[in-house]
């Protein structure tokens, strides 16, 4: 793979920016010397077309939602309105520096207050904040908000947060960054939380649960009332992790399900591509108790005017450095209003429905762990398809047949596990095709097990090393050898 | 819904082939109390065609925009080249996801390696991670790997951060255990490190700090012992300014923003963080990293995983998962356009420029420099009379100043912090500086 340090360099520094209107002394003049830099970065002088090419053919090497269904389980990598990306790069909103007099920005203070109403309305919960970046920093934040909670009480021995063995690795590493200890519960035989271990483990130690809803099984926990009820009763609180809310888009509220913090994954749910990694947003929705601990600053509205407020004594403080992933905002906004009540449901329809299609065609040929309904996702089993065979295999050999591959190895709970998110925005003819090729490769399985080994073969690279990586990492590019390779 | 595929057709038979006749039976497991006290938003279905309307109006409703950008404070009004634009909104780079599958994502490998290997060059440091959040986040993820290598449950941090950095790390610093001491300011603007505490995990600098001026970062190292020394940086500064890896540095973080991303209002930003290689094991977030395939070519894939959530759950350097990949990619097609001669331009007008206006500025009977030491592209003045009136006579006059009492947390009173960017003409920095002193 060639990097933008392989290209033959030229003179740069023209073209770009005007030349300096202002009469003025040199740098050194300016700043002392011993502040400047002495060297040179080492960054290519190129031309425009080199370095179009190069991130164009960079960008071929890659595959998106656009190029087809990308089952990646609990990312919900569905179609997104194009007409979002446009309104969050219209300029009156991508812009404004955040800085400026709030008098003079009332356009992103409205929408921003309006969907913090909005996605409050969807959780059923009377706050939000819309700070957190990512659904992991919304984690975070929670547990932050659980922290302050218990500390303003003097209930700071509530250091123990219980998570399903199902759960999420962001879970109990956002839940230790916030100082808590993690102590996870087993799931019983049908995937959901075992009642009796989570009584076994509720004592004035415990500060709260965080659950994943439906869980990562795609399981929708039947018993979520019971176990809300029995942490509230010990004193603790209930943080649901939203990043599987495509599932009960306009059919169910985690308020009225007990939580205490719910997270939105706007990237995952509401419509902003995944950016090869981010940027998202993780907004928060909290109950009642929670409110005051929110961060600052927090958006008003006094009639038709909006305006920051910073007067939260008891806030936790801020977690991001202005107000959140604004521009991700938009196009959960513009989403919003574009679905409807209507969209909205029709989402969650198709979601689960297209899953339990999937589902109920590939159990026949793949072991399905927890046989039951399932929501928007759902796990296979890649164990004892055929000898030798890794669930790693059949991925790889996935991408042979044009798919992206599902979610591997996740939940742990299951071994081999292969998980499937088709999402609404994939038809029926899609969702066959993707169901043949899962039902050739078991074939080949059996058959070709060589095809499955050595996939794949139709990507623009072989199976990559990955232990080399990890063993002798290359992280920045090796100057050094090129530097060498030319003297040789 | 025209983001759905399914005909009514579909529907069925797909109903149908798992036993089910209407959709509702897909809802069954939801509990029936929650099934009931379920309530819409009350929102009707528009179309594409009045959304666009309706977020536009919005748009214009915020009348900053026209106006002319003398802010700063860690977000600055640079120009962003037309190809930065074009390439991220390749639907192959933003419709990805984070690399787990390298074999179908080496665009994004490719371009996280060649980001790390900037920030690298840009700081000084020898390895750097694939993005966090923004600065801010990037500073609280620097101060926990701090206390993660040296355990004293005490950072000092110089009161000249950005006040917003500065409150991200005290949220983090709160939930994480850690007292923080607050390094003072002398007359000049540069942090005193005189009274600095023995027992500390990590000194924090910021360069340049929020009164725009440099930190003199020779010999620093030398006087806080075996603390780690975290320093955030102004990207485009480090075009002309010594890289902080130079003198020691053991965390350079900062926000990437003025590398091709727009204001946004705050947000998506980019969290840079770079580090020594002997804390590798400690960084936190994504790397992407060389090796070859099983043809010997080479390729790229993530590295050092064993650091991460998804591996090491509960044990992980940090939680993050999702971070600024679209932005970090930005960053690299900006730097890779602008190249090093482009950057030192960059910068060169950045401190010619402002330097300019702080002279001009400084001649107006009344106004003053308040800081002496050294600065790159902001300045802090001392304004006479009452600054809140200043703020708004400047805005009447068509400009974006900074909020009075945006140094109010520093203990500075009746003072205006100006930032100039490439984008100021000489134009815009004679009416300002008349503007100034007219409103006398």
């Amino acid at each position: 793979m060639r990097t933008i340090f392989d290209h033959p360099q030229r003179d740069g520094g023209d073209g770009l920016f005007p030349e300096l209107d202002v009469p003025a002394a040199g740098l050194d003049r300016l700043i002392d010397r011993a502040l400047l830099r002495s060297d040179r970065p080492r960054i290519p002088n190129l031309s425009e077309p080199t370095v179009a090419r190069h991130y164009t053919a960079l960008s071929k090497l890659n595959y998106g939602v656009d190029d087809g269904l990308y089952p990646l389980g609990s990312c919900t990598m569905k179609h997104n309105p194009k007409v979002n990306e446009d309104l969050s790069r219209l300029p009156g909103l991508a812009n404004v520096h955040p800085l400026a007099d709030p008098g003079l920005v009332q356009g992103t203070l409205a929408f921003l207050y309006e969907l913090s109403e909005l996605l409050g309305r969807i959780a059923g919960l009377p706050a939000v904040c819309l700070q957190p970046a990512a659904g992991a920093h919304g984690e975070l934040t929670g547990m932050f908000l659980f922290r302050r909670y218990f500390e303003e009480r003097g209930e700071e021995d509530r250091r123990r947060i219980l998570l399903p063995d199902s759960a999420h690795g962001t879970n109990p590493a956002s839940a230790a960054v916030a100082g808590f200890d993690v102590t996870e519960i087993a799931s019983n035989d049908a995937g959901m939380v075992d009642l009796d271990a989570l009584d076994a483990e509720l004592d004035e130690t415990v500060a709260g649960i965080m659950l994943t809803v439906p869980n990562t099984l795609g399981i929708f926990e039947e018993g979520i009332l019971e176990v809300a009820a029995r942490v509230h009763a010990a004193g603790g609180l209930c943080y649901f992790d939203g990043a599987n809310l495509n599932a009960f888009l306009g059919r169910a509220r985690p308020g009225d399900m007990g939580a205490d913090v719910f997270h939105y994954n706007l990237h995952k749910t509401l419509s902003t591509p995944h950016g090869g990694g981010g940027p998202g947003a993780g907004p928060v929705a909290v109950s009642e108790p929670l409110i005051d601990f929110l961060p600052v600053p927090r958006i008003d509205r006094e009639g038709s005017t909006y305006s920051l407020d910073w007067n939260h004594p008891r806030s936790i403080g801020s977690v991001h450095s202005f107000y959140g992933n604004v521009l991700v905002g938009v196009r959960a906004y513009a989403y919003l209003l574009q679905l409807g009540d209507e969209g909205l449901r029709a989402v969650s329809e198709d979601a689960v429905l297209n899953a339990n299609y999937l589902q109920e065609r590939l159990k026949r040929t793949y072991p399905l762990p927890y046989d039951r309904l399932c929501k928007h996702e759902f796990v296979l089993s890649g164990k004892g398809l055929a000898d030798g065979i890794s669930t790693l295999d059949i991925a790889k050999r996935l991408i042979d047949y044009g798919f992206h591959p599902p979610t591997i190895y996740f939940p742990l709970i299951v071994r081999e596990a292969l998980m499937i998110e088709p999402t609404e925005t994939e038809g029926k003819e899609g969702l066959d095709r993707f169901a043949e090729a899962m039902e050739r490769i078991a074939f080949e399985a059996r058959e070709h097990p060589e095809l499955l080994h050595e996939a794949p073969h139709r990507a623009p690279v072989r199976r990559l090393d990955q232990t080399r990586a990890a063993r002798d990492p290359v992280l920045t590019y090796p100057f050094d050898e090129r530097a060498e390779g030319r003297g040789a | 819904m025209r983001y759905l595929p399914h005909s009514a057709a579909d529907r069925r038979a797909m109903l149908a082939s798992i036993g089910l006749s209407t959709v509702d039976g897909l809802f069954a497991d939801i509990p029936q109390a929650v099934a009931e006290s379920f309530r819409p938003l009350g929102l009707s279905p528009r179309s594409e065609q009045e959304i666009v309307a309706e977020v536009t109006r919005l748009s214009a409703r915020n009348t900053a925009i026209g106006k002319v950008c003398f802010v700063g404070g860690g977000i600055y009004d640079h120009y962003i080249p037309s190809l930065v634009h074009h390439v991220l909104s390749r639907s192959e780079f933003y419709t990805a996801y984070t690399p787990y599958q390298p074999e179908l994502s080496q665009g994004t490998l490719t371009a996280m390696f060649e980001f790390q290997t900037l920030v690298c060059e840009l700081t000084g440091m020898d390895v750097a991670n694939a993005s966090l959040y923004d600065g801010g986040t990037a500073l609280a993820e620097a101060a926990l790997m701090a206390e993660r290598v040296r355990s004293r449950g005490k950072i000092a941090v110089a009161r000249s951060l950005f006040s917003n950095v500065r409150r991200v790390l005290d949220t983090y610093c709160w939930a994480g255990g850690i007292e923080i001491v607050e390094l003072p300011y002398r007359p000049s603007g540069e942090c005193d490190l005189s009274d600095l505490p023995a027992d500390v995990s990590a000194v924090v600098l910021q360069s340049p700090n929020a009164f725009g001026v440099i930190e003199p970062l020779d010999g620093v190292k030398d006087r806080i012992g075996d603390a780690l020394l975290i320093v955030s940086v102004h990207p485009i500064s480090l075009g002309v300014l010594a890289p902080p890896g130079d003198f020691g540095a053991d965390v350079v973080v900062g926000e990437g923003q003025p590398l091709g991303l727009p204001m946004s209002f705050g947000g998506p930003l980019l969290g840079l963080f770079a580090t020594r290689g002997e804390y590798l094991r400690q960084m936190p977030g994504r790397v992407s990293g060389r090796t070859v395939d099983a043809d010997g070519n080479v390729g790229y894939t993530m590295a050092a995983q064993t650091r991460e959530q998804h591996i090491r759950r509960e044990r992980a350097t940090s939680n993050v998962c999702t971070n600024s990949a679209l932005c970090a990619l930005a960053a690299t097609v900006y730097l890779a356009t602008v190249g090093a001669d482009g950057l030192r331009r960059v910068a060169e007008l950045n401190a010619g420029k402002a330097h300019y206006l702080a002279d001009r500025i400084a001649a107006i009977d009344g106004f003053e420099r308040i800081f002496s030491g050294p600065f790159f592209n902001e300045f802090v003045v001392r304004v006479p009379g009452e600054a809140d009136d200043l703020h708004r006579r400047l805005l009447d006059a068509g400009y974006l100043v900074d909020s009075p009492g945006s140094l109010r947390p520093y203990g500075l009173e009746d003072a205006l912090r100006i930032a100039v960017t490439e984008k100021r003409t000489r134009e815009d920095l004679d009416r300002f500086a008349e503007a100034l002193g007219g409103s006398r």
